[in-house]
């Protein structure tokens, strides 16, 4: 119990998140209309990429002072989670452009922008894929995630920003906060949030543990 | 004080050597010209949309050729005596102001032989130049980091286009926005937030380049 109540507590707060989702109030607004609903699960999709290539680049820099394998397993293994969560909020987000901007793909920056920067955690496993050596291969992948993390930054955050972009909150468009008045979809927006980067988290670690039992086999055999 | 002593001799030790052979130079410079050359052929008249993304592509393709040779030119042992004498930050440091220089060389003649040929009236020829310095600059710093990694990695050319591709499209974007306001020639206060943006990539790409190269040389 004392180990695992994150991992319940996310159970409970996509139950929660789901369940006042769909049936709690929303704002009446036109053109969204019901699909104001998905903010629920599209944003905390993003929210949940940002935290693990996060972990990812802080767990680079820790393998280049450390030398630690263990560090190295945990940089790759959030960036393949992070990049699942990145394919799934793209997917809502196209399901959700296609009832309101009337295409799945409309030509907006931070769509372009978050689908260029899945190419670069692409290419990073890429590269893992192009080296033979072991501890070559960890230290030259951390370097690459280290110098693609700002970038990415720029590309998903910054350009948007400066640009016209048909998302709420940049490029003269109002954000969601000025219409959600008494704050009931906060109440389940950040739960969901929480809720799905714990998923992510424990999704991360699972996936850590098998390549770490992978490990100490290979090594204890040869 | 030591390192701008290396920095320096590395840097005029690759010009001497750039001048003995004059291998890659020409190399890269011919390949710019017969590309503006194809382009010319296959497209006679452009629109200035187009003239202006031409441009930085075939500017795209020349550096990352031109760049890519930077690690691999010379041998395994006589990188190992670089790094007996000077330091990795000096190493890379001279680098990437070499490859800076060399950038500006070839954008600038690229530039000169793509405006003949492909006339195009340019609303603030000034800022223009200034943009296509800045982007020589910075496809400089980017793609000397991951010549690096990419020649760690067995070194196919693949690799560095993968690798670089991506991490290139945001300053890329940045790039044909402002040089298409100065073909515009808007006022120039439009273009300072792009500017800025230019100016910001360009130091963290070579102060991050700075800190992971020391890690990056050992084997």
């Amino acid at each position: 119990m004392k180990k695992y109540w994150w991992k319940i507590l996310a159970v409970l707060l996509l139950l929660y998140s789901i369940i006042a989702g769909l049936l709690g109030p929303v704002p009446a607004l036109p053109i969204v209309h019901e699909t104001i609903r998905n903010v629920y699960f599209h944003v905390p999709m993003w929210f949940t990429m940002f935290t693990l290539y996060t972990i990812s680049v802080v767990y680079s820099v820790k393998y280049l002072s450390s030398a630690d394998p263990h560090h190295d397993f945990i940089a790759v293994e959030s960036i393949n989670v992070g990049i699942v969560f990145c394919i799934f909020g793209l997917l809502t987000g196209m399901l959700w452009a296609n009832f309101t901007w009337g295409a799945p793909w409309p030509n907006d920056p931070k769509l372009n922008g978050s689908a260029i920067g899945t190419l670069m955690y692409l290419a990073y496993l890429v590269l893992r894929n192009a080296l033979e050596e072991e501890q070559k291969r960890a230290r030259i992948s951390a370097i690459y995630n280290i110098f693609a993390f700002p970038i990415m930054i720029v590309l998903m955050y910054i350009l948007p920003k400066t640009t016209d972009s048909l998302h709420p909150g940049a490029g003269g468009n109002s954000g969601f906060g000025e219409f959600d008045l008494d704050g009931s979809m906060k109440a389940v927006l950040y739960p969901a949030a929480i809720g799905w980067i714990l998923i992510g988290i424990w999704l991360m670690t699972l996936r850590f543990r098998l390549r770490k039992m992978e490990y100490q086999n290979h090594t204890a055999t040869s | 004080m030591q390192t701008l002593k290396a920095v320096r001799s590395l840097i005029h030790k690759d010009i001497v050597l750039e001048w003995r052979s004059k291998y890659a130079i020409n190399g890269i410079l011919l390949y710019v010209v017969s590309t503006v050359f194809v382009c010319y052929q296959a497209f006679k008249s452009v629109d200035p949309t187009t003239w202006n993304a031409l441009f930085w592509i075939i500017l795209l393709f020349a550096s990352v050729n031109a760049i890519n040779k930077s690690f691999v030119q010379e041998s395994r042992d006589r990188q190992l005596y670089y790094y007996t004498i000077a330091s990795a930050k000096a190493v890379i440091l001279s680098k990437v102001i070499y490859n800076m220089l060399v950038m500006l060389l070839l954008s600038s003649i690229a530039y000169l032989v793509y405006s003949i040929i492909f006339r195009n009236p340019l609303g603030d020829p000034t800022l223009y130049l200034a943009v296509v310095a800045l982007g020589a600059v910075g496809f400089a710093a980017v793609f000397t980091m991951v010549a690096a990694i990419s020649a760690k990695a067995g070194n196919n050319s693949t690799l560095m286009a993968i690798l670089s591709f991506p991490i290139i499209i945001p300053m890329l974007l940045v790039l044909i926005k402002v040089s298409k306001n100065a073909m515009d020639g808007l006022e120039r206060s439009a273009s300072y937030d792009e500017l800025m943006v230019l100016l910001a990539i360009n130091i963290i790409t070579v102060a991050i380049s700075l800190l992971l190269f020391p890690y990056l040389w050992r084997d």
